[in-house]
């Protein structure tokens, strides 16, 4: 471990230098700058939810069916809630959801596909074949039967989208491990008599990182899609607000209280949009075959 | 060379880079002349603008970004670089034509060999169909390809490399064109081939009387094949002159020393071995690989890449492995530092037999065996500086990190870098410097013995020169024992005590350097010998040279 400590400071370094030409590659994308700018006041509505509409986002606030623009910004639906206090406290649960998913989603793809990318053989083969049952599933019939089976809850859900992202994380990571471990300064590692371990993660990693970093980025929004597709068949918290919950408890008044489905609708939209931009910027800014173009 | 006017001049071109790149002009007021029935070599070092030289006379610039900003290229009366995109297709193949240096990504993998060059045909529009047919296998046979019939038929990746490179220069010729461009055409090929393919270029040439630009950076090939030579540095023409004259007396200081670090092919004098104990020693090594897909259950092809290899080394000393691509050498030395693991025989480093130990077993060992790669751009990870990279192998291997910082520092001086270099990423140097790097990597570890596979061979002939002498000096300084893997027999005369030659997985000859280069016993050996390019140039000059009491590698 004291090698760690005592090479932070030229690393630490290091991240400052690569960060800065990384920034002004990711500024040149103005779609990418107006997603981060458009996914900063998402987060930002989410962590002030309590201070925005304090309180329960389930209470019932006034009379059922009140239209958006009046007493309440964005109106009452039919039990008489506060649809604007429920968008406000569901940023949390997507965001929340589409963020722990994911960070779960790709680390397990990354040691999964890592593992089989760097020892190769049979390893690969059982690892690699075991993905395919995976992504053999249709994934959202996958998710409904997992979140269906476990009790729907916070937890069964995080684990259910995780279950069924990580494979497309594992193929890709497979595949850069494949080619970065033939290249010379792995194998010169090798010859040093570095542990796999530190190979694997020092050595390789980083080098694989910007590809998993965009997959990541882009799957939290299918993240918050299935979060909120979940949620609007029934399976979700029952105790936890959230964008999928509006609209699916607003659907059968769509005809007569449009807006208890559509603003929330509209939030799903904004920052699965928002945040497919921020992916397609990093993509740019980390794709070395696009640089300073 | 006569009074005839030539047939293409090049005058005052400029070759414009964008802005940002390191330099203005890729080209800058280029000025040669070519006759017909005349080769023109042009040759320099990578980054030299030889190569955009002879794309701007067929308008293959990668435009937009570059450009031909000045200057005229005059061909048969016409000025190319005003010429339009049409005027230049019918200048393209049917006047000039163009031979690559990769004839697998130059051909087109889909059509077979026969169908490509009747498209040229086809294209210019050529001869009745009917005809098209004989005159490509009558061209085929022209250029010495075993059963044209079964050429024509063939899909590029079902033909081997040299026989790529004559069907390049079979569709090249086809029409008859008054000026071939060659851009490296051999240097992608093994050494035997190479000597082919030179040899059947200057026979065509003689032949049809085609005028020839061959663009090089070997002076060995230059001493084969060219009348005229122009020598190019940083876009600039610095000297042109007959071969003769710029090999034999070469004016520019540049030029001079190009030549002379060109390695001598005669061995220098080494003092006769002390008797130092064997350092390591190989008995019986044979590996072989299966192709195929773990689910045949084995039934692919076994491909034998290392056959029954013995070898020793003593303290010091420095044992070369040569031979063509797929000889095996390199699957050798990946077996030596156990990147690969051997089926059988012995590799005694000391008193271990390496083969023998366990992956465990094995990790403390390591060090004393440690490996230079080839590929001075990927063989150092582009995200650490180069003092961790250098410190990293004694840190692993349970040096204080202070001390291993330290240590770096100090094997990168030693290695004839800057001790900063150490604060450094090494997309900040350059090729050969990233070598010394490397060199400095394996040998932060003080191994017993260096496994250099290839260290030289993507390196410009001077800074080869420079590298080549500094494991030379560490070597005797540090009483390293070297494993010296190369393809170049230049280069292993000049740097090893005993020369090993593989040839399909086998050793065929091992002995002393001089004995091997002086009374070849086996076949291949000699073979090898006879394809060096300018192999009667370098022996000529070694006689003279000696004569002056300078050796060109210390200049």
């Amino acid at each position: 471990m004291t090698a760690e400590q005592a090479t932070a400071s030229p690393a630490g370094s290091a991240w400052r230098d690569a960060w800065r030409p990384f920034w002004r590659r990711f500024r040149r994308n103005r779609a990418a700058v107006a997603g981060l700018i458009i996914l900063a006041a998402i987060a930002l509505i989410a962590a002030g939810a309590d201070v925005l509409r304090p309180g329960d986002p389930f209470r019932l606030a006034g009379q059922p069916f009140a239209p958006p623009f009046g007493a309440f910004l964005f109106g009452t639906d039919s039990l008489g809630r506060d649809v604007a206090a429920g968008m406000v406290h569901g940023a949390r649960t997507s965001l929340l959801i589409g963020l722990v998913a994911t960070v779960a989603a790709v680390l397990l793809g990354t040691l999964i596909g890592g593992v089989a990318g760097y020892y190769g053989g049979w390893l690969d083969d059982l690892l690699m074949r075991v993905t395919e049952i995976f992504q053999t599933i249709p994934f959202f019939i996958f998710a409904i039967l997992l979140v269906a089976i476990l009790k729907p809850s916070i937890g069964s859900i995080v684990f259910a989208i995780a279950i069924v992202s990580w494979p497309g994380v594992a193929r890709l990571v497979r595949g850069e491990f494949l080619s970065l471990r033939g290249r010379e300064y792995v194998q010169a590692s090798i010859v040093m008599g570095m542990p796999d371990a530190r190979v694997i993660f020092l050595q390789i990693l980083p080098n694989a990182l910007s590809p998993i970093i965009v997959t990541g980025s882009l799957m939290i929004a299918t993240a918050i899609l299935t979060e909120s597709a979940l949620a609007f068949l029934g399976l979700s918290d029952p105790n936890v607000m959230s964008w999928g919950f509006q609209i699916g408890s607003g659907r059968t008044h769509l005809r007569t209280a449009w807006w208890v489905c559509t603003f929330p609708g509209l939030a799903i939209v904004l920052t699965a949009l928002a945040i497919n931009l921020v992916g397609e910027g990093l993509n740019d800014a980390l794709n070395p075959r696009l640089r300073d173009r | 060379m006569s009074e005839q006017a030539p047939i293409l001049r090049i005058e005052g071109l400029h070759v414009r880079l964008p802005a940002g790149a390191d330099r203005a002009f890729a080209v800058e007021d280029a000025n040669l002349e070519l006759h017909a029935n005349e080769t023109l070599c042009v040759v320099g070092e990578s980054g030299s603008g030889k190569s955009l030289t002879a794309r701007a006379v067929l308008g293959l610039l990668p435009k937009p970004h570059v450009v031909a900003s000045a200057g005229r290229i005059d061909f048969a009366g016409r000025d190319l670089l005003q010429l339009d995109a049409d005027g230049l297709r019918k200048v393209r193949g049917a006047e000039i034509a163009m031979v690559f240096q990769e004839p697998m990504t130059a051909l087109n993998p889909l059509m077979t060999v026969g169908a490509q060059i009747e498209e040229v045909l086809d294209v210019h529009g050529a001869l009745k169909p009917r005809e098209r047919r004989s005159r490509v296998l009558a061209l085929l046979e022209d250029v010495h390809l075993p059963d044209p019939e079964r050429i024509a038929r063939a899909y590029p990746h079902q033909i081997s490399g040299g026989q790529r490179q004559r069907a390049m220069i079979a569709m090249a010729l086809i029409l008859e064109p008054k000026l071939l461009i060659a851009d490296e055409p051999t240097t992608a090929l093994d050494v035997t081939t190479q000597a082919q393919i030179l040899k059947l270029v200057r026979e065509l040439q003689r032949k049809r009387g085609t005028a020839v630009m061959f663009i090089t950076h070997d002076f060995g090939v230059v001493a084969d094949i060219a009348d005229r030579v122009a020598v190019m540095r940083h876009g600039r023409v610095v000297e042109t002159g007959t071969a003769e004259s710029v090999l034999t007396r070469p004016a520019h200081p540049y030029t001079r020393a190009l030549i002379a670090a060109v390695p001598p092919l005669a061995p220098p004098e080494r003092p006769p071995a002390q008797h130092a104990p064997d350092c390591l020693a190989v008995r019986h090594l044979h590996k072989s690989f299966h192709v195929g897909g773990a689910w045949t259950g084995g039934r692919g092809k076994v491909v034998q890449a290392v056959r029954d290899v013995s070898f020793r080394l003593a303290r010091g000393e420095t044992l070369g492995i040569v031979g063509e691509s797929g000889s095996g050498k390199s699957t050798v030395a990946r077996c030596l530092v156990r990147l690969i693991n051997a089926d059988e025989g012995e590799i005694s480093l000391g008193d271990v037999d390496l083969r023998a130990l366990s992956a465990r077993e094995l990790r403390p060992v390591r060090r004393r065996i440690q490996m230079v790669f080839q590929d001075p751009y990927g063989s150092l990870n582009p995200r650490y500086r180069v003092g961790r990279i250098v410190a990293e192998g004694p840190i692993v291997n349970g040096t204080p990190v202070e001390r291993a910082y330290a240590r770096a520092r100090e094997l990168l001086e030693l290695v004839g870098l800057d001790a900063r270099a150490a604060d450094r990423f090494p997309h900040e140097f350059s090729g050969g410097q990233r070598q010394r790097i490397g060199i400095a990597r394996a040998l932060a570890l003080d191994p017993e013995v260096l496994v250099a596979d290839e260290p030289v061979s993507a390196l410009d002939v001077s800074v080869q020169a420079q590298v080549l002498e500094l494991l030379a000096s560490v070597r005797d300084r540090l009483q390293l024992s070297i494993v010296f893997i190369t393809h170049d027999l230049r280069v292993a005369a000049q740097v090893c005590d005993w020369i090993a030659v593989m040839q399909r997985g086998e050793v065929v000859e091992y002995g002393r350097t001089s004995s091997v280069f002086e009374s070849p016993r086996h076949a291949y050996t000699r073979e090898l010998l006879e394809s060096i390019p300018g192999r009667n140039w370098s022996l000529g000059a070694a006689r003279s040279n000696f004569s002056d009491g300078a050796h060109p590698a210390t200049s």
